[in-house]
């Protein structure tokens, strides 16, 4: 059952990674927009695109921790003690970001906008980093039982390299989101502003990857050993084949399957990651089944999991559907005077 | 010279983990009665002008969905940094206790889905989707927002009688049995305190700001439903939140004396227990201040004055709270308590004369008490907070974990610096809320005021009302 529930943490870590990293690249590209007239094209998009679906992408990181602390209660304790600073900075991070942005749009005057827009942009820049640099010191073994927090556990080539690797794929999945996006929203040049930068951000994926390949050899081994062998092998190549995949579909304008191979670049690195880890969940220090909490307890997860795939999934599903069917729309300030322009039938 | 070494044994951490602890909870909380109760008064109004075909109401509820959705993202992301904070500061519990009472969170974790899913359908559907589809995706929400109620109370009652594991030789819980961990003594009692707190809370802040606008003379009838729908609905929830007060403390009395002793500032076990309204509790023992009721608290306790009341002195100094935290959880129960009669006497006043002549109160010190109410019920879920979780000292875990073995090792300077940063973003981030919503209020006044869009001309460009969406052809489906 441990291991049951250890592939629903990880696949619930893929699904963040996926619903929150687009997130968080929409606002990477909000930060690198430019001035307020040259970004106000691509800002209005990402507005709107975000709107609807980015509490829903960020409730997966709840089911994460809610997981980790009922499923694996000491690898909860080992990982929040031990990385406790970038933890907090990212859980900071959190919180500005989403309110920057929830807060940037009532907000109507520019310098308002600008403040709010700024810290929206800037925290989403940080908090995947942070949140990479602490899945960079599990993969590297620094997290174990005596560690306190202290910087050298989170400041090495293994987490650095991770946290540029989450602001790089998050990059590019908020790209290629919103390329597609503005397709729906038929703004042809927007599309062609984000597929270039898409290109840009999965270079840098691709090369990032290269090198922490490298360095895992060193600094990560059981990693290193679990990436180049066996099914962790086999989800690398299926994370290359989309990489590749994904640089073809985005020469030509955006269609649908942008997104579904870019979604499978970041499932199968993170699932790849967690497959090399077998059969430990904090290399070699603590393995799945030392580190798994009562087995009734496990067994209820078991049937949370089910409830949620079964009540969750066509929720979501909904949502995504109506999302990208365009029935989604923030309310105007004409929907909210007094004469009406809002009625309902 | 006892104190003195209690003081010893407490890590440096405490201090700065339970002042930040504190401090996000406490933020969170003002917004958790808005983001359980705002859909269902909102669904009512909604519901209520599509029925009569009502504009106004239409309106109104268009509006409370705007607030909706900036309310509900910031009550997120600072929901999410408790759900950090369990790690951050606390990683002892949830080491040890997180598999016995964590799966609550399990159940609040789907709630969280679905709301999320149906609040953002609510929000931004009014302007795409057909109005009755709209309308019944919404419906699920309130209850959606009763079942994530349900995951964090489940987590809370548990910490305070914890059930549903027997302990090893060493201390360690085993045999987990989870249906007892969720539904354990406090669990029934504080969940449906906290649901009514939070439709009660809700509906005297809505209302609340209605009522000052009537106070100004804005008496059209945009201001009358915007009172009275979420008033009575605060109204009617006002008595049955007495009579479950009045049950949850006598749960207490029986499931946690020793809290009990320090809500009542009883200190040796006695029957004719006088009670003390306010007061302070000395290190002695000795009550100064206050006013002193004979025998009132074993009668509210037993129904009898020889009732027999637990005294703190019943347990060892270091398994009950001090005197200092006794003193600040007696305050705050008393001033929940007191605003609760307050609030009890504003609902019969309404609903009396609602009974009797079918109309508002013309006083307007009624409406002065209905504005003063919205603070006033925030004021009293805060203190009902304080109570159960200061009450519950020293322990985190009652009677199994105390605050100090849960901390985190982290240095205490680190979450000095770490709680100073909050505090600034916190401050921030609800001024920023608090600005907004003021800012919407203003506009949509002078919206009124003016009867209509200004015409563009006039506008500064820098307040350029949005009226449609920046992207052609997307508009071209509109209904508008």
């Amino acid at each position: 059952m441990a291991g049951v529930i250890a592939a629903v943490l990880l696949l619930a870590i893929a699904a963040y990674a996926c619903g929150g990293g687009t997130d968080y690249g929409a606002g990477f590209w909000d930060l690198t927009a430019g001035g307020a007239e040259r970004g106000k094209r691509p800002r209005r998009l990402i507005d709107h695109a975000m709107e609807p679906v980015w509490e829903v992408n960020n409730v997966w990181l709840i089911f994460v921790l809610v997981i980790m602390w009922t499923g694996f209660p000491v690898l909860f304790q080992q990982v929040f003690t031990t990385m406790w600073l970038p933890l907090a900075l990212a859980a900071v991070g959190i919180v500005l970001r989403g309110a920057g942005f929830a807060l940037r749009k009532p907000a109507r005057r520019l310098a308002g906008r600008r403040l709010y827009g700024a810290v929206f942009a800037v925290s989403s820049l940080l908090t995947p980093f942070f949140l990479g640099a602490a899945a960079g010191g599990v993969a590297s073994g620094r997290v174990t039982a005596t560690t306190t927090a202290s910087t050298d556990v989170w400041a090495n080539p293994t987490s650095l390299l991770f946290g540029l690797l989450a602001i790089a794929t998050t990059a590019t999945l908020g790209a290629v989101f919103l390329a597609a996006d503005a397709r729906r929203f038929a703004a042809p040049d927007l599309d062609r502003y984000f597929r270039r930068r898409a290109l840009g951000a999965l270079a840098a994926v691709a090369v990032l990857a290269v090198v922490t390949l490298f360095v895992t050899h060193g600094d990560a081994p059981h990693v290193w050993h679990g990436l180049t062998h066996g099914a962790g092998l086999a989800f690398v190549v299926v994370a290359a084949l989309a990489t590749l995949a994904t640089a073809g579909l985005l020469v030509r304008p955006s269609g649908a399957w942008s997104r579904v191979t870019a979604v499978g670049v970041v499932a199968s690195s993170v699932i790849a990651w967690g497959l090399a880890q077998r059969p430990y969940l904090i290399p070699t220090s603590l393995t799945v089944a030392e580190g798994a909490g009562a087995s009734a307890t496990l067994r209820w997860l078991g049937v949370i999991t089910l409830v949620s795939v079964l009540l969750v999934f066509p929720a979501v599903a909904l949502l995504y559907w109506l999302d990208t069917h365009g029935e989604l729309e923030g309310l105007t300030d004409a929907d909210l005077r007094r004469d009406g322009t809002g009625e309902e039938a | 010279m006892h104190t003195i070494l209690l003081l010893a044994d407490v890590p440096a951490q405490t201090l700065p983990a339970r002042s930040m602890m504190a401090f996000t909870l406490a933020s969170h909380i003002i917004l958790v009665p808005l983001g359980v109760a705002l859909p269902l008064i909102t669904l009512v109004m909604h519901g209520y002008g599509l029925r009569r075909g009502d504009a106004t109401a239409l309106l109104l509820a268009r509006r409370w969905s705007a607030v909706m959705a900036v309310q509900f993202a910031i009550g997120v992301v600072t929901g999410t940094v408790l759900s950090f904070e369990f790690g951050l500061l606390w990683p002892g519990m949830m080491g040890r206790w997180g598999d016995v009472f964590g799966i609550g969170f399990g159940v609040e974790a789907w709630a969280f889905f679905l709301e999320a899913v149906l609040i953002a359908i609510y929000l931004y559907g009014w302007r795409r989707l057909p109005s009755r589809t709209h309308f019944l995706l919404a419906l699920p929400l309130p209850l959606v927002a009763l079942l994530g109620a349900f995951g964090i109370l489940a987590a809370n009652s548990w910490m305070n009688t914890p059930r549903g594991f027997t302990l090893d030789s060493a201390g360690n819980p085993v045999d987990v049995r989870i249906w007892k961990a969720i539904f354990t003594p406090m669990f029934g009692p504080e969940y449906w305190h906290f649901v009514f707190a939070m439709f009660v809370t809700a509906g005297y802040v809505v209302a609340g700001v209605y009522a000052v606008g009537w106070l100004r003379g804005r008496r059209d009838r945009y201001h009358r439903l915007g009172f009275t729908v979420p008033f009575t609905l605060a109204a009617v929830c006002t008595p049955v939140q007495f009579v479950l007060g009045d049950s949850i403390a006598r749960q207490v009395f029986h499931k946690q004396p020793v809290k009990f002793a320090a809500m009542e500032i009883v200190w040796k076990t006695d029957t004719h227990m006088p009670e003390y309204l306010f007061g302070r509790l000395h290190a002695d023992g000795t009550v100064s201040g206050g006013i002193r009721i004979p025998q009132l608290d074993s009668i509210l306790a037993g129904f009898r004055p020889d009732t027999r009341v637990t005294g703190l002195t019943s347990v060892p100094a270091s398994d009950r709270p001090t005197p200092t935290q006794a003193t600040i959880v007696h305050w705050t129960f008393d001033i929940m308590v007191g605003i609760g009669s307050l609030l009890l006497l504003l609902a019969l006043w309404y609903g009396v004369l609602w009974l009797r002549r079918r109309r508002l109160p013309a006083s307007p010190w009624f409406f002065r008490g209905a504005a003063c109410a919205g603070v006033a019920s925030v004021v009293a879920v805060e203190c009902g907070w304080i109570t159960t979780e200061v009450g519950r000292q020293p322990w985190i875990v009652y009677q199994n974990m105390r605050v100090a073995e849960a901390v985190t090792a982290t240095r205490s300077t680190s979450l000095w610096i770490m709680f100073a940063l909050i505090v600034v973003v916190y401050v921030f981030v609800f001024g920023s809320f608090l600005a907004v919503l003021l800012k919407m209020r203003s506009r949509w006044r002078l919206a009124d005021e003016n009867g209509g869009p200004r015409p563009p001309h006039e506008t500064p460009e820098s307040e350029m009302p949005e009226t449609d969406t920046p992207y052609g052809p997307r508009s071209a489906g509109s209904r508008l």
